[in-house]
Parts: C-alpha cells; sequence; structure tokens
C-alpha cells in the first residue's frame, strides 16, 4: 500500500480522536451556557433562595464559596508559596528533598472525598471548629497546596541562576536576592499557580461536604464559625436531593459556577501570556 | 585593614544593623524550612486522623465480613467487596476509553496539528481541566444518561457505563498533557534518524516516538487511574448507587456504587462512633493506601526519567 496514503489516513484517523475528545467538551459549556441563560438575571444572582429553593436566588451560595475560596487563599498562598522558596532555593537534592517531592505527589493524588474525611476528624471534631467555614478553609488549602507549591516552584526555577550570582556578588544575602529579584521575577507565575489551584478549590464538592456546606441556610454567613451554602453544593443538593426541581435554575446555577471558575482560568492564562511576552529573559 | 581599630569604630552602626537583619533573615529562612517540611507533615497527619476514625472498623467487623459480598450497613452488613469492585470497575473502564483518545489526541496535538490548530486545542482542553466534577455530574445526570438509556434501551442510564464516560473525559485532561510531555522528551535525534532512515512521518511517530515515550505515557496512564479512582461528586450522580456485586459484563449497564461515592453519600446520616461512621473512615483509609500506590508507581517512572536526565 501507498506509504502516502496510509500516512494521510493515519494523520486523519488521528484528526478524528482528536474531534471526538474536543465536541464533547465544546458540548458541555455549550448546552450548560445555552439551558442555564434563560435563569440568570439581576434577581437570580443577588437575593436569597426561598420557596424551598425552587424559587428566589442562590446569593448565599455564590458568597459562601467567594469566601471559602477567600478563607482557602490565605492559608495555602503563604504556606505554599513559601514551600516553593524552600525546594527551588534551599533545598538541596537530599533523601529529605525527594521525601518532600513525594509527599506533594501523594498530596495532589489523595482523593478529594479522603480530604473531606480528614477535614472532617482533624478539624470539625478534633479541634471542634464545628462544620464552619473555618474549618472548609483549612481542608481546602491543605488539598490545594500541591498546586500551589508546583506551579510556584516551577516559576521561581525558571528565574536565571545569574541574576542570584549577581545579587550574590554585589554583597546581597541569599534572602535578599530571593526577595528583591527572585520572587518579583517569578511573580506572574506564582500567581497563575495560586489563581489555578484556587479554582480547583472554589468547584470542589466532597472536601466540604462534611466540613461546611449547609443544605439550605437563607442568610450570609457572619463569622468564619458559621456554616455557609456553597456553589457546588448547592448545585449537587437542587439536581439530585430535591424533587421537583425547575431545571433552569439547575443549568443556571451550573452556569455561574461554571463562569466563576473558566473565567480565572482564563486570567490565569492571560497574566501567564501577558508576562511571558514582556519577560525580558 | 592595617589598623582595625579604625575600622570597627566606623563599621560599628552598620554592623549593630546588618546583625539584626541577619537575625530576622535566620528567622525567615527557618520558616521557610518549615513550610518546606510542612507537606510531608500534612501527608502524616491525614494517615494518622483517617486512622484514628477508622481503625476501630477494623476491629469491630471480622476479617471475613469486611470482604464480604453484602454491603447494607443498616443491617450489620458491612462488606466491601462490592464498592470496591465498584470503583475497579468504572476506573478501569475509563482507563480503557481514556487512554487510545489521550495518546492518539496528544501524538495528534504534538506531531501532527499544524501551529494554529494546536493553539485553538490547549486551551480547550485546559477548559476541561478546569470544569469542576459536580458540574460534570450533573452534565452527565441530565445529558449523558438519558442518551445512554436511549441508546440501550435500558431501564435507567445511570450505569457503571455512564460514569466510566464521564470519568474518562475528566482524566483526558490528565493523560493528554503527560503524554504530550514524554512525546516532547524524545530526542530529536532519534525523529531525524527515522526520517533519515527513509521512514515516513507516520512510521517514524508510530515506530519510533510513541515507543521511545512509553514509560512517560505508562505515568500519564497512572496518574489518570489515580484521578479516577478517587473521583467522587460525578460518579455519585452518575453511576446509579446501586451497591451490588458487578458480576458480569451485563454490570456494566446497571447501577453500580463506588467507594468514593459510598462515603459521600452516607457520611451525612450516619451517627458518629457507630461502626457504620467507623466503617467509611475505613473505606477511606483503603482509598489512601490505594492512591498512594498508584502515585508512588506513576512518581518512581517519573523520577526514572529525571535520573536518565543528562543524557537527553
Amino acid at each position: 500500500m501507498n506509504r502516502a496514503l496510509v500516512q494521510r489516513l493515519g494523520f486523519a484517523f488521528l484528526g478524528l480522536i482528536t474531534f471526538v475528545v474536543v465536541v464533547p467538551i465544546l458540548l458541555v459549556i455549550g448546552v450548560i451556557v445555552a439551558r442555564g441563560i434563560v435563569a440568570i438575571n439581576w434577581q437570580f444572582l443577588t437575593t436569597m433562595p426561598h420557596g424551598g429553593m425552587k424559587e428566589g436566588g442562590i446569593l448565599p451560595a455564590i458568597v459562601g464559596t467567594l469566601l471559602l475560596t477567600l478563607g482557602t487563599a490565605l492559608v495555602a498562598v503563604p504556606i505554599g508559596v513559601g514551600g516553593a522558596v524552600y525546594l527551588s532555593e534551599y533545598a538541596r537534592d537530599t533523601r529529605l528533598t525527594r521525601a518532600i517531592r513525594l509527599a506533594i505527589v501523594n498530596l495532589a493524588g489523595i482523593p478529594s472525598i479522603v480530604y473531606g474525611l480528614f477535614g472532617l476528624g482533624m478539624f470539625v471534631l478534633f479541634f471542634r471548629f464545628g462544620t464552619s467555614i473555618l474549618a472548609g478553609s483549612l481542608t481546602l488549602a491543605i488539598m490545594t497546596l500541591p498546586v500551589i507549591i508546583s506551579t510556584a516552584e516551577e516559576a521561581l526555577r525558571a528565574v536565571p541562576q545569574e541574576f542570584r550570582t549577581v545579587s550574590a556578588s554585589l554583597g546581597g544575602t541569599r534572602w535578599q536576592g530571593i526577595r528583591t529579584i527572585v520572587l518579583p521575577q517569578a511573580l506572574p507565575g506564582i500567581i497563575t499557580g495560586v489563581i489555578l489551584g484556587l479554582l480547583r478549590a472554589a468547584g470542589e464538592t466532597a472536601p466540604i461536604l462534611f466540613t461546611v456546606a449547609a443544605f439550605y441556610l437563607p442568610r450570609l454567613p457572619s463569622s468564619p464559625m458559621d456554616q455557609t451554602m456553597t456553589l457546588p453544593y448547592h448545585l449537587y443538593v437542587i439536581s439530585t436531593q430535591v424533587p421537583g426541581m425547575p431545571l433552569s435554575i439547575q443549568y443556571g446555577t451550573a452556569l455561574v459556577l461554571l463562569a466563576l471558575v473558566l473565567s480565572l482560568n482564563i486570567v490565569a492564562s492571560v497574566i501567564r501570556r501577558h508576562f511571558r511576552r514582556k519577560r525580558q529573559w | 585593614m592595617s589598623n582595625p581599630s579604625t575600622v570597627k569604630t566606623r563599621a560599628s552602626g552598620p554592623t549593630r544593623l546588618r546583625r539584626r537583619t541577619r537575625v530576622s533573615e535566620f528567622a525567615l529562612e527557618t520558616l521557610i524550612r518549615v513550610l518546606g517540611f510542612s507537606t510531608i507533615g500534612f501527608v502524616l497527619l491525614i494517615f494518622l486522623f483517617l486512622l484514628r476514625e477508622g481503625l476501630p472498623a477494623f476491629f469491630q467487623v471480622s476479617p471475613a465480613a469486611l470482604f464480604s459480598t453484602h454491603w447494607y450497613p443498616t443491617y450489620g452488613f458491612f462488606g466491601t467487596l462490592p464498592l470496591i469492585l465498584g470503583s475497579l470497575l468504572v476506573t478501569l473502564l475509563a482507563i480503557v476509553i481514556a487512554l487510545p483518545l489521550g495518546v492518539a489526541t496528544a501524538v495528534f496535538v504534538r506531531e501532527v496539528a499544524p501551529q494554529w490548530t494546536r493553539e485553538i486545542l490547549k486551551p480547550v482542553i485546559e477548559v476541561l481541566a478546569g470544569v469542576p466534577s459536580v458540574v460534570l455530574g450533573f452534565f452527565g445526570m441530565t445529558f449523558v444518561a438519558p442518551l445512554v438509556r436511549e441508546v440501550l434501551g435500558a431501564p435507567t442510564g445511570l450505569t457503571a457505563f455512564s460514569g466510566a464516560l464521564i470519568l474518562a473525559y475528566m482524566a483526558l485532561p490528565t493523560i493528554i498533557t503527560v503524554a504530550e510531555d514524554a512525546l516532547d522528551s524524545v530526542p530529536r535525534s532519534l525523529r531525524d534518524a527515522g526520517l533519515a532512515m527513509g521512514a515516513t512521518r507516520w512510521q517514524t511517530i508510530w515506530r519510533v516516538v510513541v515507543p521511545g515515550a512509553r514509560s512517560g505515557i505508562l505515568t500519564a496512564v497512572m496518574l489518570g487511574m489515580g484521578r479516577a479512582i478517587g473521583e467522587t461528586m460525578a460518579v455519585m450522580m452518575v453511576t446509579g448507587n446501586a451497591a451490588v456485586m458487578p458480576t458480569s459484563l451485563v454490570s456494566l449497564f446497571r447501577p453500580i456504587r463506588t467507594m468514593t461515592a459510598t462515603i459521600a453519600a452516607e457520611m451525612g446520616e450516619v451517627a458518629r462512633g457507630s461502626t457504620h461512621y467507623h466503617m467509611l473512615f475505613g473505606i477511606g483509609i483503603i482509598l489512601f493506601i490505594l492512591t498512594f500506590l498508584i502515585n508512588l508507581a506513576a512518581a518512581s517512572a517519573i523520577f526514572q526519567k529525571k535520573r536518565k536526565g543528562g543524557l537527553r
């Protein structure tokens, strides 16, 4: 058989499979946008749910997700960036360093529901935080760590070694070099990593099932010790636990969650692209 | 230099200042070291708390009962076998679907597609990685399951197959990205050698590049599997949640229940301190160990590649 023909058929086949992979992705987005958009209006976004959640808006779920993400950031960013600085700037290739890397790989692989169990056992019960934004934020923060550490470390390592050498040759200490040169240069990459980690946390349901989530709580949380509704859990509840729920509200909630997560995703890649183009090295 | 005393007097101010910065710097660097080690601490803490809440189950339920075929917690039957098999079935089926799709897509994106196509495909695949699992589960429930029901003529579309389909797409971004990196790390010289021998690009890709990326593709499969076996929400919403033993091929198109879904569905209603409560943590321990082993295997493949790095 003609080799050129085989190649052309082969490439066409690969293209077809890629098509099969890509089309459902667009279909998911398309269907949720098309069916959800009708439910979206100002009232849906800014009022409390009522009538057994079949009427009204989803404000407490939106606010809950934002607060939870903020709490996650407050815990995960300092630990994650600190850990990345250690791995990139201080750690030598020792047994201990390899253990740290293995721990990160392992943390990244632990199922989200197991994080939920851990959060329940440690924060809710052992520390007696109860089901609260605090307990949920801590649980999500630990889950988010591996993403932040790996991307931040990659960004720090991308800063050329010469920058550190020059800083040291001018009499700067190692920390001065990190603080004034390496960290600022790596900042866009670090921010990208932080956003990617946080959007994962914002969309997670399993870790917050037993640590934060309130089935139906039509008021805004007033302290970190409060329970709260959240978008992902609310979507789960209204699509599986409430019979007779109007589909438009379900799709509307899915759309709000999807829009929140994807817009963060876009922000992250815009930052990455913008600074990669601007970078001199 | 010849007169140390003058140097000393002149430098006394700055020296003291420098010492203070040195002390705060030391504190900061210590803190960073602690943060660096913290991940090990977190893994240990997670395991510790799982053991604390889960170990009692293994004393309260005999090993034989633990691996029996009935999971009816309200009647005191804690056989985890249907759940473990349910998880394995859905995961393996998902990988069987995702592996060929993922590798073919990675090859297409990395080796075949022109630049402009690649720049469209990459963000689309990234978007999939960002879609929350509960959204995919919701989509699976309201869109995929009815489709599966109609096509199969089955009583319900919430089956192991529907779950595996959703899981496959959730594992795809991981598989594609890791496989792409693996293809990328195959040295250019090998490709050139293949082409120079008179092979077509197609032959070079299948006989040289893909075999060369084997270990990386294996890593991709392991990571995808780890992702799939630990997935909770989508699986819970789409697989129908019936804790039955998958005994024949027909089970693929029947409702099934995974370990993750069991924990998520039952923890909310269980009495704290009961056998059932400890048992759910016990399933958590099994999941923790399973994913740990899978990731260890994947990581060892990654480290192997790194160790050879000098030659590439």
